[in-house]
């Protein structure tokens, strides 16, 4: 047989990736745990202990809980992400992806793609865990796929922001820290357990600058009047934005390591 | 047409910090030869290869993979050799065949080549039965074996193999032998860096000799062992009065001097058909001896005389 080479294809290159993490990932079903206990655990923790003295009671504080549990755990997932390309990267097989003839944002594309499943599994685990709690939003199941796909996105695209994080670090462990500290600071720093009117002056200034305060705005107000809003678009431009900046910072990154 | 070398590296050097790792590295490989990087832990053999082979940026000098400089001309370069690294570059958590066909894709085969080529490189070492399992439960000689079949998937005709046999029990070790064997009559070009000379004596064609970042030494296995004195014959004179006597008759048929140690003698051979003349030599005088042994010298030895009063 002879051997044809193909010029690299950039979309087939990281398609291959996403398949060789799918693959990694189905092989290990622990690496859905993660995403799976933990939107279920904040959920009930947060709602019942939180749920009488923030809302007066655990039906009331359900509209403010699920979508801030969404986003957390979108924040947790996609810093999953960052901690599995470290890991990667430590490990000899990627010298042998560097010396391939491939494009190089796809083993970082790769790895991204396969893991919109975890997004997936974590978004609908969040939003059974609530259903399940009794939270009935009063708009279509139309709406609840749409901010479904809202929090996929906008996690996917905060998930380069941990993927370059992961490039930049030293070790995986330091990853982990790194972004746990993130992803604490921005969710609960922000409006997704509390109402911003009940923060003091200068935490409600942080907050109004915390962008995920914006992602759980836009879905609150779609799930409260079952339309599409600006603030809802204003979220899909800024995601477009943060991987247009931060997917190249990653690849150099990834070349620099 | 008059082969271009497969490899020329000019002038190569890297520094980490202040450490100078690799300094001013030259040398070429031919077309079809299997060249050796021979050194020990720490010389910078792993850092040459991985500058050669595009991993690692060179801090200055050059090189060139069948005239194709690798900085820039990188993906053309790459297209051309295969790598096997020293830890193992294949996925643990998927199986042998899932390796070979995500990388045999990512080389830019079709699915259906894909397929072929992996269906291929399973039988051709000897992999089919452990095709589906989990590479965790792999040995460490077949985590190699589909290492470098991983890199052959190609047929690239440089080879570059960063201590294929490191860790290896012997009789895997053999097999791994015979594998590059059977690439070198193929008519691939092979680099491999190793720490056991026995390994370069066994494979090599042309051998470079590293410690700390330099070239000490090039040459072919037999030449270097010849500057080194070659093999060592020792033995005992049974009895201690005819030591000296011993002394006094091999003192002529020995380049080098004589050491003598107790009733102990130890002398180098240039070749090792000189021992029947030694050993007719000493039955003439009547000269009986016992725990005779004869020692090819180890890369202990090359180092010892090659470093000897420069540190």
């Amino acid at each position: 047989m002879d051997v044809r080479m193909h010029k690299g294809n950039v979309f087939m290159n990281t398609a291959t990736m996403a398949y060789r993490n799918l693959l990694k990932t189905i092989h290990n079903p622990d690496n859905f745990m993660d995403v799976i206990i933990q939107p279920v655990l904040f959920m009930l923790m947060f709602g019942y202990l939180f749920g009488g003295a923030i809302a007066g009671g655990v039906q009331a504080y359900l509209p403010t809980i699920v979508p801030g549990i969404l986003i957390q755990t979108m924040l947790s997932a996609g810093s999953g992400s960052g901690a599995q390309i470290r890991e990667d990267l430590d490990s000899g097989v990627f010298d042998r992806f560097k010396s391939l003839p491939m494009a190089h944002i796809a083993p970082l594309a790769g790895q991204l793609f396969a893991d919109s499943l975890r997004l997936l599994i974590a978004t609908v685990t969040s939003l059974t865990t609530g259903y399940l709690m009794g939270w009935r939003p009063g708009v279509g199941f139309g709406w609840i796929v749409a901010i479904g796909l809202l929090a996929i996105v906008t996690g996917w695209a905060l998930s380069w922001v941990f993927a370059l994080m992961g490039l930049l670090a030293k070790s995986a462990g330091a990853v982990n820290s790194a972004s746990l500290m993130t992803m604490l600071v921005l969710s609960f720093m922000s409006n997704a357990f509390v109402p911003l009117h009940s923060l003091t002056k200068p935490l409600r200034v942080i907050a109004n600058l915390n962008p995920v305060t914006y992602v759980i705005t836009a879905i609150r107000q779609i799930l409260a009047t079952g339309s599409w809003t600006h603030e809802a678009l204003l979220v899909l431009v800024v995601d477009v934005v943060i991987v247009a900046i931060f997917a190249p910072l990653a690849v150099w990154a990834y070349d620099r390591n | 047409m008059t082969a271009i070398n497969a490899i020329e590296v000019n002038h190569l050097t890297k520094k980490f910090g202040e450490k100078t790792v690799v300094d001013d590295i030259s040398f070429n490989v031919r077309q079809g030869e299997v060249f050796g990087l021979l050194g020990p832990n720490g010389a910078g053999k792993t850092t040459t290869l991985r500058m050669m082979t595009t991993l690692l940026k060179a801090d200055a000098g050059q090189v060139k993979i069948f005239g194709h400089d690798t900085v820039k001309e990188g993906r053309l370069a790459r297209s051309m050799f295969g790598l096997t690294g020293q830890y193992a570059s294949v996925d643990e958590d998927i199986s042998a065949r899932e390796n070979l066909m995500i990388f045999s894709r990512l080389n830019g085969l079709s699915r259906q080549d894909a397929k072929q080529r992996t269906t291929e490189l399973l039988s051709e070492f000897s992999l089919e039965n452990s095709a589906d399992k989990a590479l965790k439960n792999f040995s460490g000689g077949m985590r190699r074996r589909l290492d470098l079949a991983v890199s052959l998937i190609t047929r690239p005709t440089l080879i570059f193999l960063d201590e294929p046999t490191t860790g290896l029990d012997p009789r895997t070790r053999n097999q791994m032998w015979d594998t590059i064997r059977r690439l070198v009559k193929q008519g691939s070009t092979v680099v491999l860096t190793t720490q056991y000379l026995d390994e370069a004596d066994q494979l090599a064609d042309n051998l470079a000799i590293i410690d700390h970042g330099k070239v000490v030494k090039m040459g072919t296995p037999a030449e270097l062992k010849q500057q080194i004195g070659g093999t060592k014959l020792n033995f005992t004179v049974s009895h201690t009065a005819q030591v000296a006597q011993a002394v006094k008759l091999l003192a002529d048929q020995v380049t080098g001097t004589i050491q003598q140690v107790g009733q102990q003698l130890s002398m180098s051979l240039a070749q090792v058909t000189q021992l029947t003349q030694i050993l007719a030599t000493l039955k003439q005088a009547k000269i009986n001896i016992d725990h005779l042994s004869v020692k090819e010298p180890s890369l202990d030895d090359v180092f010892m005389n090659l470093t000897i009063g420069k540190n």
